[in-house]
């Protein structure tokens, strides 16, 4: 294998690892606040015990996606030093904002919440909590503003035999951004949402801690609810900012080959990328892609043969990816309705706690996919129309790169096992049994 | 003038990394050598615990400001030191993960496992940082391209290896003066004996480095040149000599204090001295990366510099804060609160 593809690979690997993590952080981190607020504005010992049963959980998950962010901020300089070079005026001082702004006020709060109980008033501790989710949630925005100018960059000049910045503002509340933002951002809360549904079923089917768990699912279930419902039109309009600026990606997202007026919406498609066509196309409904990526039935909806086969993303990979994650993104929204719906008396349908055990890995997986969609649909860009992903690496050895790739691959993988064998086990612990409140 | 202020920024940022998660790594290296029981290991966690996270984060801004206001060193340096910064990186993440994952489960062969790797974790940054700071005052081989002309062996030479010893002994008294600090009995007076006893061969290799520097590298350059700057140096040498004073006398704050002046001094007379180049190269001084071939457009930095300004000095207030907050000794009442490490 190449250098380029090994870094790849790595940079893979680090970043679908980080964002196992990512989403609990930042929807966790605001149910944990609430819980926190409850306890300080009803002064009722429940919320307390809940806001540090889940803070814990919180906590192990946290640790992980700190330490896997930071390898993701070096890579660029390690394994994609041309690229840091080329566009670090502009990319490298979103990564510097995010740290002063965001990730200082983070990490630092998080260890006067965690030690903190004593020290300080009920109202100060709720207060760190909320500045760390606040912090999470920022740092997500500059991140993503990052990201988002990998996939549509403006605002730039190249000058200097680089890109460099032109207009800031026009960087940082890029709509691309402001809609990638919205989507990760309910991603996440989905995912945390379902996260508290799943463990409290778990409890709830074992007949464990009842009044707690009934609460903890009911806060949750409404938190993902709202969630699950906004995606299907945030999801949508990141679509059509996608379509638009990126309709390379777009195309590949749905296989289409042809340029077409009033594009259909095909509900099976099977793509056979080698012969640039769909190898299976049933079920269209007429108009319907045109309509919604478009937001016109009319609209020409450009196929993949508009461009040159080395300007193409990998149609299947991305294909597929986008798929499944629509479909588990509709498949979520039906489940935490039904939870909704069901929220004040789970304890007494076990089908659907069975149900939402299962469903923990569903919005993991939509997420990954989702992140998959992004970054391949992107190729063979690694800044979209302005620089190749092959012009971009580090001049490296294959064997630097390989023994690298092969320890990320080791420690991330003891890692991962080693975290979600301690929230296994605390999440299957249960609470502390004495009310804290008592203390 | 933008490209000066970054580049002493970028010093600063370097200087309270080293002071602050300085004295976390000391500890760490220190734990294995005197720790006695699971209570004295706890109780080194927990002097750390409310403070590392946020003092890591100095390194991650001084790795992003690197690369916001300095993209092209940013680009070649982190391409040259792969192999190190990616050590530095696992070891970094086996320290965290030890801190938050040790105390949560009673087995023994757990918490020995996190142990070794939160010793690893400390050790291994301490000497790595050293070692590279060493060797990017002595130049690094990069040719014109900016390629790495060399491998992980060619950074281990004499006075890159000076260099990550004096860092591991900076960081080992400065962890001992935090602990006489934090611990209580016995513990204390083992971390301060130790502050005491290991001030010695780091007085003798801070000498030697001193010395090897004129030899080895152009840092003193620039105080030949501006008589003015030797304050650094001089202030830098008798922080330390306050500290061993003021360790006989058990002042453990006032030690501390002087041993960061110690730590922040040094890291400044370094950069200084560097000035204005960031990442020299030791083929050809044309090939070297300095603030005014690598630097960002003036409207980044200027927005980068407003950005700092705001945001870094309350940064600087809020964890002052904490540390005000959690002044006091790791007590057996805070080791049994579920939350401690």
């Amino acid at each position: 294998m190449d250098v380029i593809t090994l870094s790849r690979l790595q940079f893979a690997v680090a970043t679908y690892f980080h964002f196992l993590f990512v989403p609990l952080t930042l929807g966790l981190s605001i149910l944990v606040a609430i819980m926190e607020t409850r306890y300080v504005g009803t002064g009722d010992g429940e919320y307390k015990r809940m806001a540090k049963f889940w803070g814990k959980l919180f906590v192990i998950n946290f640790a992980l996606g700190v330490v896997t962010g930071i390898t993701l901020e070096f890579q660029f300089g390690t394994n994609w030093s041309r690229y840091s070079r080329y566009v670090g005026d502009i990319f490298g001082s979103l990564l510097a904002i995010e740290a002063s702004v965001a990730f200082f006020l983070e990490s630092t709060f998080i260890g006067v919440w965690l030690f903190g109980w004593k020290r300080l008033s009920p109202k100060a501790h709720a207060v760190c909590i909320w500045l760390v989710a606040a912090a999470s949630n920022v740092s997500a925005y500059w991140i993503l503003v990052a990201n988002s100018w990998m996939q549509h960059p403006v605002g730039y000049v190249i000058r200097n035999g680089r890109a460099e910045l032109a207009d800031f503002w026009a960087v940082v509340t890029q709509s691309y951004a402001v809609f990638m933002f919205l989507h990760v951002i309910s991603a996440a809360y989905i995912l945390s949402g379902f996260f508290v549904m799943g463990v409290s079923a778990y409890h709830l089917l074992r007949g464990r801690d009842v009044a707690f768990f009934k609460r903890s699912f009911r806060m949750a279930a409404t938190f993902a609810v709202i969630f699950a419902l906004a995606e299907i039109v945030i999801g949508d309009l990141h679509g059509k900012e996608m379509a638009k600026a990126q309709p390379a990606k777009a195309a590949a997202t749905e296989s289409v080959w042809e340029t077409t007026k009033g594009a259909p919406m095909y509900l099976f498609v099977i793509p056979d990328e080698a012969n640039e066509r769909n190898k299976v196309e049933i079920l269209g409904i007429p108009k319907l892609l045109s309509w919604v990526a478009l937001g016109d039935k009319d609209g020409v909806y450009k196929g993949l043969k508009e461009w040159p086969k080395q300007d193409r993303p990998p149609v299947a990979l991305t294909f597929w990816s986008f798929r499944i994650m629509v479909g588990l993104g509709l498949l979520l929204a039906l489940v935490s309705v039904i939870a909704w719906l069901k929220r004040n008396n789970p304890d007494r349908s076990p089908v659907l706690l069975r149900l939402m055990v299962y469903s923990i890995p569903l919005p993991y997986l939509a997420a990954q996919l989702g992140w998959t969609v992004t970054e391949m649909g992107r190729q063979p860009w690694i800044v979209y129309g302005m620089m190749r992903t092959a012009d971009a690496a580090s001049r490296l050895a294959g064997s630097q790169v390989g023994i690298s790739l092969a320890a990320f691959v080791v420690v991330y993988s003891l890692l991962g096992v080693a975290c979600y064998y301690l929230i296994y086990r605390f999440a299957s612990k249960g609470p502390e049994p004495i009310p804290a409140a008592v203390r | 003038m933008l490209e000066t202020i970054w580049f002493l920024l970028w010093g600063v940022l370097w200087a309270v990394y080293f002071m602050l998660d300085g004295f976390d790594l000391g500890m760490g290296i220190l734990a294995p050598f005197i720790a006695g029981d699971d209570t004295d290991r706890r109780v080194i966690y927990n002097s750390m615990g409310p403070f590392w996270d946020g003092n890591e984060v100095w390194l991650i801004t001084a790795g992003g400001v690197t690369f916001a206001a300095f993209p092209t060193t940013y680009a070649v340096m982190f391409n040259a030191l792969y192999t190190p910064l990616l050590l530095l990186l696992f070891a970094l993440i086996f320290r965290a993960v030890a801190l938050e994952f040790r105390g949560k489960i009673e087995g023994q062969g757990w918490r020995k496992l996190w142990d070794v790797c939160h010793f690893l974790g400390s050790f291994l940054p301490a000497l790595l940082l050293g070692v590279a700071f060493a060797n990017i005052f002595k130049g690094i081989p990069i040719d014109e391209e900016g390629m790495f002309q060399g491998n992980l062996f060619t950074l281990l030479n004499p006075y890159g290896l000076l260099g990550g010893i004096l860092f591991v002994l900076l960081f080992l008294v400065h962890g001992a003066l935090w602990l006489a600090i934090k611990a209580e009995g016995p513990l204390a007076e083992k971390a301060g004996k130790a502050a005491g006893l290991l001030w010695w061969p780091l007085l003798l290799v801070a000498v030697v480095f001193l010395a090897a520097t004129w030899f080895a590298t152009g840092l003193y350059g620039n105080y030949l040149a501006n008589p003015a700057l030797w304050l650094i140096p001089l202030v830098t040498v008798a922080a330390l000599l306050v500290t061993r004073v003021l360790v006989a006398r058990k002042a453990w704050w006032g030690a501390w204090f002087a041993s960061s002046l110690t730590i922040v001094g040094a890291t400044l007379f370094g950069v200084v001295g560097l000035y204005p180049n960031l990442f020299p190269s030791s083929l050809d001084p044309a090939y070297s990366l300095t603030i005014f071939n690598s630097s960002s457009s003036p409207l980044t930095l200027k927005i980068m510099l407003g950005v700092a300004l705001t945001f870094v000095p309350i940064v600087i207030v809020y964890q002052i804060w904490v540390y005000y907050l959690f002044r006091g000794r790791v007590t057996s009442d805070d080791l049994a609160s579920d939350e401690a490490y």
